[in-house]
């Protein structure tokens, strides 16, 4: 692929766990009127240190620029960045729906059945569906049980773990001794 | 405040005696070796001020009429000097005052502590008076920021924001800290800062890649170097000198750079960029090498990157690792301090003379003599010509004084004809490019290095939006000789206007006051100039002068200033009218 087209990458952040820093990095990309598909913070394998992986489309060119934006700001301990065969990502839904219509379509339990989704809570009023996998999953999920009508519906951002060793494991020990 | 710098907090082992938070945010300041601050009191800092008060034989507050003006005087005192400037402001509109100076020493790299008060911790986020969110607002043109809300936390919060703010590629950082951190006591200790984990701030420089570029420049005909203020914040200038010297190569500068290498060096051939000299701006589009030194690469230094040397080989030898291929893709890049890199370059690079090279540039100068320079300083017309008014300070300074400019055609012309023979004699705005700037930061500037002559010129525009700095000038007894070149215009973007949207003068002529009477209020020296038989005494007058002394020049209204590039084509399609 070009450098010039634009594709979906993921910007891995480890960071300090700082109040600000959420904004500093945020700037970054309004500054260049780069809109973030999804955000996610957390904390990393290693202690006190913090995780952030954005997903943003970009050029690689873009890209690249960006990383050294970020890992310029003094609590960024490294970022990188991967495009999406690089790495095994998740994403995961939760789908609220009312209880009558589990029983009235019996169709809605096939559809859970067939798409590994799994139910977290079932009472008198509604029931929450989970279904973690790729967002296209995700989204097909939505789009059946859409028909029968949902309470309320929210997606997260994609998390992801690279396939290659990151490089920053053996820096991040360092850290702790 | 992050849980790393508790910890580290809590590490320290030295003896500690109970002090209130804002006694220890003197104390700190002090044991950073600061003498002198620029600030502005108000009610969220006052506990602050009334430990000044006591503290006042240690350090000297600068009372600044305004806000802004703080930060451009100690953006001056930071770029003479090379240490810390240090700016402090209450909550709110004070606070916010601040954020054009932090912008700029930002952008141009300037190492600056800015001390904020804050309200209440109990009152954050509720609204309250004079309550605004500087540390939201500041943090896309800080270097680093933080809120303090604990006493405790006040002297490693300090100690981290002087080491940031002065380490590797320097700039402002802003430390907000509320009242009741203010006055609530704590067990003080201090200790600097000289590591903060997740930072690098000098990377080191790997041999390989300076021979990389060793072997590039050595193997060049047509090596040219473009050095920027990288050069100056490393004090690399005798490794620069040398490094020109051994390899016989022309080396040019950007605004920042100015003064690393004296003017007079024969091969020093001048500015770079829109308003840069004729030849070095030409030959970037003929190098076979270009290597840069400390510079970013700015649009105003490349116009069309799509035609910015693309002949060349690029070497860029730059302490920020985010700087590399951010405008201009390089060869090699040599990340670290210019003063190593330089020191590891030096042995390896082969003798040059080059003389064929050089004398291209000796050519264009003599085109760019005739066709600009000779009328600029020796002008035959009527009308006094910036120029001319720049040579007679600069020749009467014998090339020694620390130029400070504001923003516009005067500041091109001081950059373009003054002589510094001494490094950190150019201190302007550059990336912001701040109108307002020069007078407070000549202040700040005199008063870190009162030896030197401090000459700030500024054009009627600029010279307006700072103005009232004039009373710090009069309250500090600080000897600035304060310069107005009046041309009764915004006179760049007149010249755009003129050139590029057909004279139509939309809102850039003034109608102007009485500056020598403004002065004169404030009990400054003052006298007008109109002809050129007075330039030459008046100048005098005011070198001879031991205090403050202001000189208007009124100078020809519709001059140009040429060359120039226009914005967004190339370096080679300079205009020189």
């Amino acid at each position: 692929m070009s450098t010039e087209e634009k594709q979906l990458y993921t910007v891995s952040i480890y960071t300090e766990n700082n109040i600000g820093l959420l904004n500093r990095i945020s700037a970054i990309f309004q500054r260049r009127h780069i809109n973030i598909e999804s955000l996610n913070t957390s904390p990393s394998e290693i202690e006190g240190v913090s995780k952030f992986i954005i997903v943003v489309n970009v050029t690689e060119d873009s890209i690249k620029k960006i990383i050294g934006q970020i890992e310029k700001q003094v609590e960024v301990i490294k970022a990188y960045y991967h495009s999406l065969d690089e790495i095994i990502y998740q994403i995961t839904g939760l789908f609220k729906i009312k209880s009558e219509l589990l029983f009235e379509e019996r169709q809605i339990q096939n559809i859970i059945k067939e798409s590994n989704a799994r139910i977290v809570t079932v009472n008198k009023e509604f029931f929450v569906l989970e279904k973690a996998g790729k967002k296209e999953e995700v989204v097909d999920l939505y789009n059946q049980l859409s028909q029968f009508g949902i309470m309320q519906y929210t997606r997260t951002g994609l998390i992801a773990v690279t396939k290659e060793e990151m490089k920053i494991s053996s820096l991040l020990q360092t850290f702790n001794n | 405040m992050d849980t790393q710098t508790i910890k580290t907090a809590q590490k320290s082992t030295k003896a500690t005696e109970r002090i209130s938070g804002s006694e220890a945010i003197v104390r700190c300041l002090i044991e950073e070796g600061v003498d002198i601050i620029y600030g502005y009191p108000g009610g969220a800092i006052m506990p602050v001020y009334d430990e000044l008060y006591k503290y006042q034989d240690k350090i000297h507050h600068v009372l600044t009429r305004h806000e802004q003006g703080a930060t451009h005087s100690a953006q001056g005192y930071a770029r003479i000097s090379g240490k810390v400037g240090v700016a402090m402001a209450t909550s709110g509109p004070g606070a916010t005052n601040l954020i054009t100076g932090i912008a700029d020493a930002q952008i141009d790299s300037t190492p600056m502590v800015c001390i904020t008060g804050q309200v209440p911790s109990h009152l954050l986020g509720s609204d309250a008076f004079q309550e605004t969110d500087i540390v939201g607002i500041s943090t896309p043109v800080t270097k680093w920021n933080c809120q303090v809300t604990r006493a405790e936390d006040i002297p490693v919060a300090i100690a981290k924001a002087f080491y940031i703010a002065k380490s590797g590629r320097p700039g402002p950082v802003l430390v907000d800290i509320t009242k009741d951190a203010q006055f609530n006591e704590f067990d003080f200790s201090y200790e600097k800062c000289t590591k903060v984990r997740s930072y690098n701030p000098v990377p080191k420089t790997d041999i390989t890649k300076v021979e990389a570029a060793a072997q590039l420049i050595n193997n060049a005909k047509k090596p040219l170097i473009v050095w920027g203020q990288g050069v100056i914040l490393s004090e690399a200038e005798q490794q620069l000198k040398a490094v020109v010297e051994k390899g016989g190569i022309p080396a040019a500068w950007t605004i920042l750079g100015a003064s690393a290498i004296p003017t007079s060096h024969p091969l020093n051939v001048g500015m770079v960029g829109m308003h840069g000299n004729y030849a070095p701006n030409m030959l970037t589009n003929e190098c076979d090498v270009l290597i840069a030194i400390g510079m970013r690469f700015d649009d105003r230094v490349t116009g069309s990157l799509n035609t910015y040397a693309k002949q060349a080989k690029v070497i860029h030898f730059e302490i920020d690792p985010a700087e590399i291929d951010k405008n201009v893709k390089t060869d090699v890049a040599v990340l670290g301090d210019a003063k190593t890199s330089l020191d590891m370059l030096l042995p390896i690079l082969d003798k040059k003379e080059h003389k064929d090279w050089h004398q291209q540039f000796k050519d264009l100068y003599a085109i760019e003599y005739d066709k600009v320079i000779k009328d600029d300083i020796h002008p035959t017309k009527e009308g006094l010509t910036m120029g001319e008014v720049l040579k007679e300070i600069n020749s009467q300074t014998k090339g020694e004084a620390a130029i400070v400019t504001d923003v516009g055609q005067h500041q091109m012309v001081a950059c373009r004809y003054a002589d510094f023979n001494v490094s950190k004699s150019n201190i302007t705005s550059g990336g912001l490019g701040t109108m307002g700037f020069g007078l407070p930061a000549a202040i700040g500037a005199k008063m870190a290095a009162p030896e030197r002559e401090v000459v700030s010129i500024s054009g009627d525009g600029g010279y307006q939006m700072t103005i009232q700095e004039l009373g710090t000038i009069f309250q500090q007894k600080a000897a600035v000789k304060v310069v107005v070149l009046n041309n009764d215009f915004l006179g760049m973007v007149r010249q755009w206007q003129q050139l590029f949207f057909d004279k139509r003068y939309a809102s850039t002529e003034m109608v102007n006051p009485n500056f020598v009477a403004i002065a004169e209020g404030y009990y400054i020296k003052a006298k007008k100039v109109t002809k050129r038989e007075e330039l030459a005494d008046a100048v005098a007058e005011m070198i001879a002068s031991k205090e403050a002394y202001f000189l208007e020049v009124c100078v020809e209204k519709e001059d140009n200033v040429f060359p120039m590039i226009p914005s967004g084509a190339s370096v080679s399609d300079i205009r020189l009218e």
